[in-house]
């Protein structure tokens, strides 16, 4: 067990590119981190330089308080889990999960009693006999598991290990691992590409972008309080819808209505460089059919009307499209955002992703009222991201202060 | 439909025919000749109308055969050991290490696969005359060594490629050296790949004429396909045609028996090598 | 490049396994071929009899210009020549047919592919004698088909029945390599352009050639250098008589036979110097991506 510290910590290739810039991370000892990003965010390099399977260009990296870069893999005491398992296809599962405790010349009791303890935690004792093209995909990542919990290593690295599952089974494993990690406190670095799994995951959330840290906190603080665009956009399923709001007279007009701003974000406003262009995130349940609402909360926010395109009822509730007016937002963060979705931003002055209470009897074609709130919205400068409504590390709407 | 597919079925097994006969004529003619009496040698017909074993016996009783077999045997032998060790650890490298000089070796290997054997004859054979190396195992070991490498290089560079790459970081995350990595990990996986380098080479030893008849000349170190071309009528005055084609059968036995085993694996071995690894 | 941050032992330990593991492939390719063929160009520039060994002499260019010369050289080298034309043209046809056969046919593929290895794998001397004693009058079955006369007696048939015994040798080494070119064209687009109306020729030539045309230069790239080696049937067949040698033939005649080590090795270096021209040639005309080319990048 030991804590890692990654310190000033670099990548960059010969060719000249950096993949990691500049990483300062502390993780607690018995701690659950995850590295999210969209593709080409640095987060496996990061993950990769912690292993000792690429190396470090600047910086330094202690686990258990002791510097390991130049430590080859063997030497830094870590296991790893692979998004592919890397299971030893002539070995079987037994010999799989002994192979490392073979190479730390263990005596062959040991071993088996430490490989069959392992095999009970992830209900593998029926397949130890088998070769790995004999397994299914969930029983090979579960292998893959084993391998890594058998020799109790100072920490679990974990790349990508549920993306090659199907959606199901890689919920189930979801509590698995979850659980797992909680039983066994081992130290843990888990690298996904997947908003969703690192929300129900992680201790603390990573969130890269471009080789660099956007932000480090737990789950729910990221969302309530991105630090950024980036972060916000990221962060949440569906996505925060952002639409364009120019500053005019003191207030933000906007495709949904004159946005009022507190004295705090309108003291920043009037600096000489400050945008006169902002945009404003409104995430998909801040909104409320206008209807359902009581005259306490109506006063916390606004309305607007817009028609409905598409009603989408989950049951629990409903998801609702609209089309508004107005100009599109747009920054650099956003593009990278969609393109990473693979498909346009839902946002801006298209689409409006709402999710509205169950009961609401919104149909789909009609004109209607709906209410935000107005102490949950968002403002980002988008020359660089910046949330403007965080304050001393808390969002409180346009309204706040 | 069914009619079809049938008659396609047909013209393929009318092709396929055809092929394996244009392929196995040549083969059978030499093992017909081998089986036939002095007597009916002569007499233009395919199959032999009497059958023996006189040639056989007669090629086996001589010790020009028999030593140039033991000495095709080992040097065939010893050469594609070599080969395809030295050829394994340079694919290895190649497909999995990253230094410079990589893309020089894979330049140069490809310059050896194209070389013009004939050039080297001069040269060596004065080269090895001054190192006495002429007409000594050695002296036809290291030349095929060299021609076979870039052969072993590019089929073992392309057979490692086909090896998952997180097996060997997940070795040594399991805490295996390099080292361990290769040998408990990727060696076993590599296995067939060597196997089949190994025939692929061993073919190409076997076959060799040139280097053979240009730096042997002796009973020392002279392989079979030259030996077949001194072949001169022993004592006897009849000519050595049956002798010749005894001995040809002999040395074509382990080629027919490799292609029989592993026609599938000589046949991706080659494949692979050529649509480059 | 220029800020490079100093190697990690990781990093060293890996160039150092890398080079160690290729020294000894490298040693042996670059000590039996570069240092013979320098050699080889040194004793060209020399008169070297081993028979007159006392005359051995400095002679500069004396032996190109003898070679040069020499009308022998230039048979032989029209000979190679046209035996690499002509063989690599008929192998590719040939070889087409033969990778379409055993890629597509739709019974015995196992039995076409096994019986086509036995060409590529059998001893080039052994099937040489074949064909000779397949055309030795009296002997041979197909010399009877022509009333006994005796082609290789004679050097228009002489070369044939050579290039016969070559093309039956090298074609289904062509045909693995097409092969590979062949697995490379999608099946779904075969499927596509038969839907779109074309016919099975267009098919071939629309289609898979265009695609295959990697394969297709590599594989005429190897067996043209090949083929211009010719050496072990013309050696069987007609021992070079009647016009029939070829440059390796008679590189090794004036060495072996003649023990004229300064002649030879003239020829050893012309030889060299003509494949290396075709190679270029090869790799100019079509910008051919030899295999291997693109090794390097790992990831």
């Amino acid at each position: 067990m030991a804590d890692i510290v990654l310190d000033k910590v670099s990548k960059s290739f010969p060719d000249g590119t950096v993949a990691v810039q500049d990483v300062d991370l502390e993780i607690a000892d018995g701690e659950f981190v995850i590295l999210v990003g969209p593709s080409g965010c640095g987060k496996s390099t990061t993950l990769n330089m912690i292993a000792g399977l690429e190396d470090i260009s600047s910086g330094e990296l202690r686990i258990g308080g002791q510097r390991v870069n130049d430590k080859a893999p063997r030497d830094r005491d870590i296991a790893m889990v692979f998004q592919s398992y890397a299971l030893y296809p002539n070995m079987t599962v037994r010999e799989n999960m002994a192979f490392p405790l073979r190479l730390a010349k263990l005596d062959k009791a040991t071993i088996d009693q430490k490989v069959d303890e392992a095999a009970k935690v992830l209900e593998l004792t029926s397949l130890l006999d088998r070769k790995p093209a004999n397994l299914s995909g969930g029983q090979r990542q579960r292998v893959a598991m084993g391998r890594a919990i058998v020799r109790q290593p100072k920490a679990f690295l974990m790349d990508e290990p549920l993306s090659n599952l199907d959606a199901k089974l890689r919920v189930q494993m979801r509590t698995v691992v979850s659980r797992l990690q909680k039983k066994l406190g081992t130290t843990t670095v888990y690298v996904t590409h997947d908003q969703t799994e690192a929300m129900t995951l992680g201790d603390r959330v990573v969130i890269m972008r471009g080789g660099a840290i956007q932000q480090v906190g737990p789950p729910q603080e990221l969302y309530d309080h991105p630090r950024n665009l980036f972060v916000a956009g990221f962060i949440g399923s569906p996505s925060m819808n952002f639409l364009h709001a120019a500053v005019e007279d003191g207030k933000l007009r906007t495709a949904l209505g004159d946005v009022p701003i507190g004295d705090r974000i309108r003291r920043e406003l009037e600096g000489a460089d400050a945008p006169r262009e902002l945009i404003l995130g409104i995430r998909p349940e801040h909104f409320e059919d206008a209807e359902l609402i009581d005259d306490e909360a109506r006063a916390r926010g606004m309305e607007f009307t817009a028609p409905a395109d598409i009603v989408e009822s989950m049951g629990s509730d409903k998801y609702v499209y609209f089309t508004v007016e107005g100009q599109r937002a747009s920054a650099a963060e956003l593009e990278e955002l969609a393109a990473d979705a693979g498909a346009d931003f839902s946002g801006g002055g298209g689409n409006l992703v709402t999710r509205l209470s169950a009961e609401s009897p919104v149909q789909e074609g009609e004109d209607r009222r709906v209410w935000f709130n107005l102490e949950k919205i968002h403002l980002f400068d988008p020359s660089n991201g910046r949330n403007l409504t965080l304050h001393e590390g808390r969002s409180a709407g346009t309204l706040g202060d | 439909m069914a009619d079809t597919t049938t008659r396609a079925k047909l013209r393929w097994g009318l092709i396929d025919v055809i092929v394996v006969v244009f392929a196995l004529v040549p083969v059978l003619w030499i093992a017909s000749l081998s089986f036939k009496t002095p007597a009916t040698l002569t007499d233009g017909k395919f199959w032999p109308r009497e059958w023996t074993l006189d040639n056989y016996r007669s090629i086996f009783d001589t010790d020009q055969f028999v030593r140039a077999l033991v000495n095709s045997i080992g040097i065939a032998l010893i050469a594609t050991l070599i080969a395809v060790v030295l050829g394994a650890m340079a694919a290895y490298a190649i497909s999995r290490l990253d230094f410079p000089g990589k893309r020089l070796l894979v330049g140069v290997s490809l310059l050896i696969a194209m070389f013009p054997q004939v050039s080297l004859v001069s040269p060596l054979f004065e080269i090895e005359r001054q190192l006495g190396l002429f007409d000594t195992w050695p002296g036809l070991i290291l030349p095929y060594i060299t021609f076979a490498l870039p052969l072993a290089i590019y089929t073992l560079s392309a057979f490692f490629k086909q090896i998952p790459w997180d097996l060997e970081k997940a070795a040594k995350m399991d805490g295996a050296t390099q080292a361990q990595a290769f040998r408990r990990v990727i060696a076993p996986l590599a296995a067939p790949g060597l196997f089949t380098t190994a025939i692929l080479v061993f073919i190409f030893c076997w076959n060799d004429f040139l280097f053979a008849i240009t730096l042997t000349s002796t009973e020392r170190a002279r392989t079979v396909p030259v030996a077949l071309s001194f072949f001169t009528g022993e004592s006897q005055f009849e000519d050595p045609t049956g002798a010749i084609c005894a001995a040809a059968v002999v040395i074509t036995i382990p080629i027919i028996l490799f292609v029989l085993f592993f026609q599938r694996r000589i046949v991706s071995g080659l494949t692979s090598g050529a649509v480059k690894g | 490049m220029s800020r490079r941050a100093p190697l990690s032992e990781n990093k060293k330990a890996e160039r150092k396994l890398g080079w160690l593991l290729c020294a000894p492939a490298a040693l042996v390719m670059v000590l039996v071929t570069a240092y013979p063929i320098i050699y080889s160009v040194w004793l060209s520039l020399q008169r070297f009899d081993l028979r007159f060994p006392d005359q051995r002499e400095f002679i500069g260019l004396e032996n190109y210009v003898t070679v040069l010369s020499n009308e022998f050289w230039w048979t032989a080298f029209g000979v190679t020549m046209l035996i690499t034309v002509v063989t690599v043209a008929v192998e590719l046809v040939l070889g087409m047919g033969l990778a379409l056969v055993m890629h597509r046919t739709l019974v015995g593929r196992g039995i076409v592919r096994t019986a086509a290895l036995i060409p590529y794998g059998i001893v080039t001397v052994v099937a040489a004698f074949s064909w000779r004693y397949a055309w030795t009058p009296g002997t041979g079955y197909l010399a009877n088909l022509f009333d006994g006369s005796a082609p290789l007696t004679e050097r228009a048939s002489s070369l044939a029945i050579i290039m016969l015994a070559e093309i039956w040798k090298t074609t289904p080494f062509m045909a693995l390599l097409l092969m590979a070119g062949l697995a490379l064209v999608p099946e779904d687009l075969l499927k596509a352009a038969s839907t779109d109306g074309a016919t099975a020729w267009q098919r071939f030539t629309k289609v898979m050639l265009p695609v295959m045309k990697p394969a297709i230069l590599v594989a005429l790239l190897f067996r043209t250098l090949d083929a211009f080696r010719v050496f072990d049937n013309i050696f069987v067949l007609t021992n070079g008589g009647n016009e029939t040698s070829s440059v390796s033939m008679l590189a090794y005649n004036n060495l072996i036979r003649g023990l004229n080590l300064g002649i030879g090795s003239t020829m050893s270096v012309l030889i060299f110097i003509t494949v290396a021209i075709i190679a270029f040639v090869f790799v100019k005309l079509f910008g051919t991506a030899a295999p291997g080319s693109d090794d390097g990048e790992r990831r």
